[in-house]
């Protein structure tokens, strides 16, 4: 591990102001020490904001839930009110990591989590993530957990987190405050920059933005399902994960929200399979056509290629339970 | 006194004629709680503040020659006190049982991760720091071979392991039924949740190494040789271990360089290995190919097997996986044939991991015979009972006791087997199909040199002293057993001190020998004392009951405590003799298991598995037990999940972390029944005991792959069957 400085926030000024000098955030710091003491990640310096007043969850006017970027993981997991309305994100979160890691994870951390790939993390192998112009190992490496959608030449690299596939469901959107002090509001799909030529740059968040809170919708009326397949039962990231929120009205699709997990660099979800899902009576072929839209694009790499028929068999499942169409 | 037998001959069951009743009896590992609460104290943790700390540099090449490592750079990084390149240091750990120091001189690369040099600095962040930042130039050389199946790596075929007998092509010509495939298991690592670590320090020519090892006596002469000293001027301490399965029988490399760093700067040295380190540099297991071939006749019974391996490790190592191992013995037919490759390639050191040989063997053989039963319309458990050898079929042998068949029908009975259904896919629920499977377990029995002094104290108290291990077996707590059951004492009054090479050489944790082997030597030295007792009496030894410290010999009772005026000490020395060679001695058992495989995804969950095990006197049955329950955990791995990924471009292991290497978790292991017959064995020692450290893995994972033939008609053939595998034979939706 390199040496570094070490601040605690005592405001969010501090926080922000040390963060536009360079500094790495720290809350649970559940993947961020594990990256320091690989190396793969060197701040000089860290400010940490756990004494911050982020770690609350709250009802917000529009009858949705603000959920402060300190609650942890299980603390957000056991909410009242997110395991009756939200209950795909209790148990998304619920599916990930391991008990001790969520009592300490953060949602702000969580959301910010780097991919799991063995490239990025060893840094003796090339890897345009972590050392930007040295190349990409993994598309002809090992990439049994990689991404199949919104890959470049550049880097497969995919999303690890659980919890922002079901936020991302959820139509969960980011409250950010600037080193200026500003609040904005970002949507969660627009946090998330694909890889491109910049895999190093994941996200829209600018030097000096501190992530306070996420914010809720009111919550919809719908059967909710998170749905994740993974090598063993526990303590495993998702091959594939499907968050899906949907409702049946008189034989037709009324409500229609699908995000998927394990299969690209950010928590994915296409507008087009949801258009194409309403309106529509459920049935093995308009599921069909739904995974068709997935994976239109889909490229795999080898290793990988499975996730393919794998997305398209998980989301059938989940439509169907969903809507109660037998297979 | 010495006690010493050589076992040449049977022995009687004298263990039987105790009073005391705490041999057998399930009793919890004594060293639980201390572990529990953080007071059994591990290599990492021992020390006063004062060690300096050593990292570890690996090399990031294949093959070549470190030819420039740029010290002035790396000694001006803050903390930093030394960096050490000796010639010394280990390039390869230590085989088991090697005695003598392994592969050494850094500077030349033989695989990825090799260790290259030590940077020792104040603090293990420090040190970290500096040996991720240290600047090595290379001479690469290009004809590294990281594929085992490429037709570039040089073949060796020792000509001992190249076998037939009879003729195998005619009989698979011939044959009703006839199975002919080739399965493939990866490499894996043992991931002992302690990582390796020592500390060293120095007395004048004296050192000590305080380490996380399986085999001192052995460690100790691998370090004196590596270090160029006598071995009288080493001392070697494991009281605590946690956890080996293979991985620690011999010295690995952190253990040489704290040595060498301590006596460079005068100060003790301590070097913890990394995660990632563990996986890279101490030993796989082989990954395997395997052929396997059966022929049968119309009853089923087996006329031919031919087993063809394929293994791989640097070159030059004497160790390959003896994959052939079970399949010698286990099944009858009278034609066979055995093939043995090693692939000469640049990987991490493959060594000796859990039951090497019948964990990767089994997996195939008894795959290949649930093909056969499948195939022959036969039930695989009849399958098997139809060809249990009367005696050993390739040598003119006996067995020393044989209990297969019962175990095999002991399990059916208990599982459930008759409620099978044969055909494969046919049983639902929901969305998962259910299957059941089942395999032999076989192992061979292993004897080995031992001694233990016993200490018999004015007090009635003992002190058992030896220098084996316990790396979570259990060994601290049997051995106070054999004391207490000899000697007519309750386990509170024996005290069991392990792991320091100033007390008698034991035979080290290892091939499940451990409990026997020392175990006997306790016993021996026991039998000594009562001996001294009785003669205190002016009796035969054979006359005396004692029990909680009471004797009563010829209708008179007396007091231990008060009868004893000063210690008695006795040493037992036990060693293997003609039983070893004139009987085949063996452990048996028979794995069932039930899984549920997903049909829209192929992820496979064991519901339940129950195995029954013979292996002779059974010391602790709570111990035993737990072993068997991690073999068959270990099996699970095998069979779902376990895999240590090589990059094949220069061999280097992608997922050397335990995020992704997958042992199995909690949520993975089902109900397990681990079940012992009654059973003496007198060949194997004077206490009829036989190992059962490994005995529990052996088959485990071919149950488990049968099992999802059964539940989804998909063979995989290909270890470890993650769910991709069996995706592809899963019904379209």
């Amino acid at each position: 591990m390199k040496s570094f400085e070490y601040a605690r926030a005592e405001t969010r000024l501090d926080a922000t102001t040390d963060a536009r000098n360079g500094a790495a955030i720290i809350a649970g710091g559940t993947n961020l020490l594990d990256l320091m003491k690989l190396e793969v990640m060197t701040p000089q310096s860290i400010v940490d904001i756990n004494r911050l007043d982020l770690g609350t969850i709250d009802v917000t006017e529009e009858g949705g839930l603000r959920i402060g970027a300190l609650v942890t993981n299980s603390d957000l997991a056991g909410h009242s009110t997110v395991k009756r309305d939200y209950e795909v994100l209790s148990r998304a979160l619920l599916a990930g990591a391991s008990a001790q890691l969520r009592n300490k994870a953060t949602t702000g951390g969580n959301l910010l989590q780097r991919t799991r790939c063995g490239y990025f993390y060893d840094t003796a192998m090339p890897c345009n993530k972590r050392a930007p112009g040295t190349g990409c190992q993994a598309k002809e490496g090992f990439n049994r957990s990689l991404a199949v959608l919104g890959t470049s030449e550049h880097c497969i690299a995919s999303h690890p987190s659980d919890m922002a596939v079901a936020m991302m469901a959820l139509n969960a959107i980011v409250e950010v405050e600037g080193h200026d002090g500003t609040s904005r509001q970002i949507a969660l799909n627009d946090l998330y920059c694909l890889p491109g030529t910049t895999p190093d740059i994941e996200t829209t968040l600018q030097p000096g933005d501190l992530i306070t809170a996420v914010r809720l919708p009111k919550p919809v009326e719908a059967s909710q399902i998170y749905r994740k397949v993974r090598d063993r039962s526990s303590y495993a990231f998702a091959l594939v994960s499907i968050a899906a929120l949907v409702k049946v009205e008189d034989g037709k699709i009324s409500t229609a929200a699908l995000a998927f997990g394990g299969l690209a660099p950010k928590p994915w979800r296409n507008s087009e399979i949801e258009a194409e899902l309403m309106g529509k009576a459920p049935s093995n072929a308009l599921f069909d056509r739904a995974a068709d839209i997935l994976l239109t694009d889909a490229q795999g790499y080898g290793e990988n290629d499975f996730k393919i028929p794998l997305a398209r068999r998980t989301l059938k499942a989940v439509l169907s339970t969903l809507t109660e169409v037998s297979q | 006194m010495t006690a010493h037998l050589k076992m040449n001959e049977s022995q009687p069951p004298v263990l039987d004629e105790m009073a005391q009743g705490v041999i057998g009896t399930p009793t919890p590992r004594r060293d639980g709680p201390l572990k529990v609460t953080g007071q059994a104290t591990y290599a990492a943790e021992v020390g006063d503040g004062t060690e300096a700390v050593g990292m570890l540099v690996r090399a990031t090449i294949a093959k070549g020659r470190v030819t420039s490592i740029d010290e002035t750079a790396t000694l001006a990084l803050p903390g930093v006190l030394t960096i050490i390149t000796d010639e010394r240091m280990l390039r390869n750990p230590a085989q088991g049982g090697a005695n003598e120091a392994p592969v050494q001189g850094p500077r030349d690369v033989a695989y990825f991760g090799q260790p290259i040099a030590l940077v020792v600095a104040e603090t293990f962040e420090h040190a970290r720091h500096a040996a991720q930042n240290i600047s090595v130039t290379y001479e690469i050389l290009p004809d590294a071979i990281t594929d085992f199946l490429d037709g570039d790596a040089p073949i060796e075929r020792p000509a001992a392991k190249q076998i037939e007998q009879g003729d195998i092509e005619s009989a698979m010509r011939d044959a009703a039924f006839s199975v002919d495939a080739t399965y493939t298991t990866p490499s894996q690592n043992s991931a002992a949740m302690e990582p390796h670590a020592s500390i060293a320090w120095w007395d004048g020519e004296k050192v000590t190494l305080h380490s996380s090892l399986q085999m001192l006596k052995f460690n100790r002469n691998e370090l004196a040789d590596s270090l160029g000293i006598d071995p009288e001027n080493v001392r070697v301490l494991a009281p605590y271990v946690g956890g080996g399965f293979g991985s620690k029988l011999g010295l690995a490399p952190e253990a040489v360089a704290a040595a060498l760093a301590a006596k460079e700067l005068g100060r003790p040295v301590r070097v913890v290995m990394t995660r990632p380190q563990v996986f890279e540099t101490t030993m796989r297991r082989s990954a395997t190919h395997q052929r396997l071939r059966l022929a049968a006749n119309e009853q089923g019974e087996l006329t031919a097997i031919g087993h063809d391996a394929l293994v791989s490790n640097l070159p030059g190592e004497a160790f390959s996986e003896p994959v052939a191992l079970a399949t010698h013995f286990l099944y009858a037919g009278k034609n066979r044939s055995y093939s043995h490759q090693i692939a000469r390639v640049n990987l991490t050191c493959a060594g000796s991991m859990r039951a090497p040989g019948e964990a990767v063997g089994m997996l195939a053989l008894e795959n290949a015979m649930d093909e056969l039963a499948h195939d022959a319309g036969i039930d695989p458990v009849e399958l098997r009972l139809r060809n249990i050898p009367e005696d050993h079929p390739e040598k003119d042998k006996k067995f020393s006791s044989h209990c297969l068949a019962d175990c095999l029908t002991t399990g059916a009975k208990r599982f459930g087997w008759e409620k099978r259904n044969p055909t494969p896919g046919a049983v639902r629920e929901g969305e998962w199909l259910i299957g059941v499977g089942m395999s032999s377990a076989a192992r061979g029995n292993i004897l080995h040199e031992a001694k233990a002094r016993v200490i018999l104290h004015s007090d009635a108290t003992v002190s058992v002293e030896t220098d084996m291990t316990d790396i979570g077996t259990g060994t601290y707590t049997i051995l106070a057993q054999i004391a207490g059951e000899m000697l007519g004492l309750p386990l509170d009054r024996i005290e069991v001190k392990l792991g320091d090479t100033d007390f008698p050489p034991a035979a080290g944790s290892g091939g499940s020998w451990g409990a026997g082997s020392t175990g006997s030597a306790v016993f021996l030295a026991c039998q000594t004392l009562r001996s001294e007792i009785a003669d205190l009496l002016g009796t035969d030894p054979a006359e005396l009951t004692i029990k909680d410290g009471s004797i009563i010999s010829g209708n008179v009772q007396h007091e231990l405590a008060q009868l004893l005026t000063r210690d008695l000490s006795a040493i037992g020395h036990i060693e293997p003799g003609k039983t070893s060679d004139e009987v085949e001695q063996a452990t048996f058992g028979a794995h069932f298991a039930e899984v549920a495989v997903n049909a829209v995804t192929g992820e496979t969950r064991v519901r339940r598995m129950l195995g029954v095990f013979s292996a002779g006197r059974i010391l602790n049955m709570q111990t035993a037990r737990s072993q068997c329950h991690g073999g068959m955990i270990f099996g699970i791995g095998s069979a779902l999940t376990e895999e240590l990924v090589h990059d094949l471009r220069d061999g280097h292991i992608v997922n050397h972390n335990l995020a992704e290497y997958h042992v199995p978790v909690n949520l993975d292991v089902p109900q397990i029944d681990a079940v012992f017959l009654e059973e003496r064995d007198s060949w194997a020692n004077p206490m009829q005991s036989k190992g059962v450290g490994e005995l529990g893995i052996s088959g485990a994972g071919a149950a488990i792959t049968n099992a999802i033939f059964n539940a989804t008609g998909v063979r995989v053939r290909d270890y470890p069957a993650t769910l991709d595998k069996v995706l592809k034979g899963l019904p379209e939706m």
